[in-house]
């Protein structure tokens, strides 16, 4: 996602100069293009995050889009009230971007778990929230993030995720991608784990339940439509995230079908549980040990069925 | 007025003599203000702030009075601006970082044409875009809302970069109390600036020498200050923030030397101008009320 991400904002920087990459002292390898071919349009304001978004706000109200570039948990909670006053107060047209959402970093510690930034971004007043499910959808975001004026917080994972989608997608700031079809569940995942939701359904499938399956790139503003159609038409509802089950996709779901008038649908929130990790290791590991793996969710999802009353459609 | 339109100059395009040109313009026309005009400016200024801060039963008219003669000198001599055109590109941006000194800038703007000196009394009412600390919405002429500390230089910085990058003559000054100096954003900023050679970027430190509990040397001690300035590769003056000629030159003179970014250091008294707020902690969250509100007008008053 990061190498998609930044191979298309090239490309947008080349045709617009009026986009910044600034980086807080992180990237090697990778803004090179950017440092050497476009130098008036990258920016290196050191390891300082609050004097990078604030200096990105200043930029922005002097006519630029800028983005601001760093890993974990650096570019957003380490400089947030200068993102919440200077960037959207302002309304400043500011993208901050992390690379390592969720456990990409999680062999590097618990300051390296990104698990509670979209509860946190989604929170700021004026804030878009961003996190796409393959390289495919990080290529498309970048690309609606740029056009769209005002801020935003683009959540990526590493590099070298599969490519989720095969063919080329019809992405839309604000609308879910509905993946694949079915009545008797319906799973919304957001970000990276969007592998993990495709084989969930799969295996979903062989146990004999069809899942729809929704990819909600854009996390604010949140497509309640694609939330209530599923609350209407498939039996119930799971919400999938690397992220602490507090305040990010579950909640931002669960707002929808408390206040919605309808009749009530079974709905669960699998994620991160809003705590620090006891563990540390590689992101297939985080994962296994946090039960977010297709098996262990098809099994809770399967379970959870069995439990919960059956609804009539 | 050479030095300072020389600074102005950039080689790398041609429509800029143009611009060069307008900006000289305003210059011209702010530079028919004397030291006098400017001292009886900071005297409406410093007026305008203890009606504004008594009616409003509100703080920091200290902080507000220290800050006057400096905004005066700012706004009647070194900034161009436009304030029928709030938004002009190519303007020079003033950045009030110590947000809690806010009736000190929007006494400013109004005496300077932004908005009517009327509407400084509806500071702090209900329903006013006058708040406490400095907001941008609905004040034209308000580049930044801060009002939590160490917000001002980063956007400053931003500003000025943006404005080297595109080749625009615009500078930024940017006004830091010295409470606000504890805060390490500051100086991320300070450490980035020289970097890019931003010498369009010029910090103003309001150095009345008290802040929140106390006085500045017994909280956090910022001594040697000028020195930590010029450790980090600013080109430094310090002046009486109160001798009008003295912070006339100093915001004129700007860019001390090219390729750096300016600090002026102003050595400021708390509550200048009323004799019983002079060098007051108690002046930093006291409103001027009843007999007090009297006598700090009438003071003012007679020094018109």
């Amino acid at each position: 996602m990061r190498n998609s991400f930044l191979k298309e904002l090239f490309e947008l920087a080349k045709l617009d100069d009026r986009i910044v990459l600034v980086v807080g002292d992180l990237g090697f390898g990778v803004v090179t293009p950017f440092m050497e071919q476009l130098p008036r349009q990258f920016l290196n304001a050191g390891v300082a995050e609050q004097s990078m978004t604030g200096i990105a706000a200043g930029m922005a109200l002097s006519g630029k889009i800028a983005f601001t570039y760093s890993i974990a948990n650096f570019p957003t909670m380490r400089c947030l009230e200068h993102i919440r006053n200077d960037v959207c107060y302002h309304n400043a047209n500011v993208k901050i971007v992390t690379v390592g959402g969720g456990f990409a970093y999680g062999a590097m510690g618990a300051t390296h778990h990104a698990i509670e930034d979209l509860a946190v971004m989604r929170a700021l007043p004026g804030m878009a929230v961003v996190a796409p499910g393959d390289p495919v959808e990080s290529r498309a975001a970048t690309r609606a993030i740029t056009e769209y004026p005002g801020p935003c917080y683009l959540r990526l994972g590493k590099a070298g995720e599969p490519v989720v989608h095969q063919s080329e997608i019809h992405f839309e700031f604000g609308k879910a991608l509905r993946m694949r079809e079915g009545r008797d569940v319906t799973l919304i995942s957001t970000g990276g784990i969007l592998q993990t939701a495709v084989r969930t359904a799969e295996r979903l499938a062989k146990e004999g339940s069809e899942a729809r399956l929704l990819s909600m790139h854009t996390l604010k503003p949140l497509d309640t439509e694609a939330v209530l159609a599923a609350a209407r038409e498939t039996r119930a509802i799971f919400t999938l995230e690397e992220h602490s089950i507090l305040g990010g996709l579950g909640s931002a779901v669960a707002e929808v079908l408390a206040e919605a008038d309808i009749p009530k649908v079974p709905f669960k929130r699998i994620g991160v549980p809003p705590a620090f990790s006891p563990y540390i290791g590689s992101q297939e590991y985080m994962l296994e040990r946090h039960g977010l793996t297709p098996e262990a969710i098809a099994s809770f999802v399967v379970k959870t069925l069995q439990i919960v009353p059956s609804r009539s459609l | 007025m050479s030095k300072q339109t020389s600074s102005l100059k950039f080689r790398n395009s041609e429509h800029e003599s143009g611009r060069e040109l307008e900006a000289e313009r305003k210059v011209s026309a702010l530079h028919q203000s004397t030291s006098t005009d400017l001292r009886k400016l900071a005297n409406r200024i410093r007026q305008h702030c203890v009606r504004m801060t008594g009616k409003a039963n509100a703080s920091h008219i200290g902080s507000a009075l220290s800050s006057a003669d400096i905004m005066a000198a700012v706004y009647g001599r070194a900034l161009r601006y436009d304030p029928k055109r709030p938004d002009w590109p190519d303007r020079d941006r003033f950045i009030m970082s110590k947000g809690h000194a806010c009736t000190a800038l929007y006494a400013t703007l109004a005496e300077s044409g932004f908005f009517p000196i009327e509407a400084l009394d509806t500071f702090y009412q209900n329903g006013s875009p006058l708040a406490g600390h400095v907001m941008h919405k609905n004040n034209p002429g308000v580049e930044l809302s801060t009002g939590s500390l160490g917000h001002g230089l980063p956007v400053a910085t931003g500003m000025a970069l943006a404005a080297k990058r595109d080749g625009r003559p615009s500078r930024v000054f940017c006004l830091l109390s010295d409470g606000e100096c504890d805060e390490g954003s500051v100086w991320e900023s300070a450490l980035f600036a020289p970097q890019h050679n931003l010498d369009n970027l010029i910090v103003i430190v309001d150095y009345n020498g008290i802040q929140s509990l106390g006085m500045v040397k017994d909280v956090i001690d910022l001594h040697p200050f000028a020195e930590k300035w010029r450790a980090f590769r600013w080109s430094v003056r310090e002046v009486d923030g109160h001798d009008m000629p003295a912070v006339e030159q100093a915001l004129t003179q700007v860019p001390y030397e090219t390729g750096r970014p300016s600090c002026i250091i102003a050595r400021t008294v708390k509550g200048k101008g009323v004799s019983f707020m002079e060098n007051k902690l108690l002046w930093h969250y006291r409103a001027p009320l009843g007999e007090d509100l009297t006598k700090a007008l009438a003071e003012l008053e007679q020094n018109q």
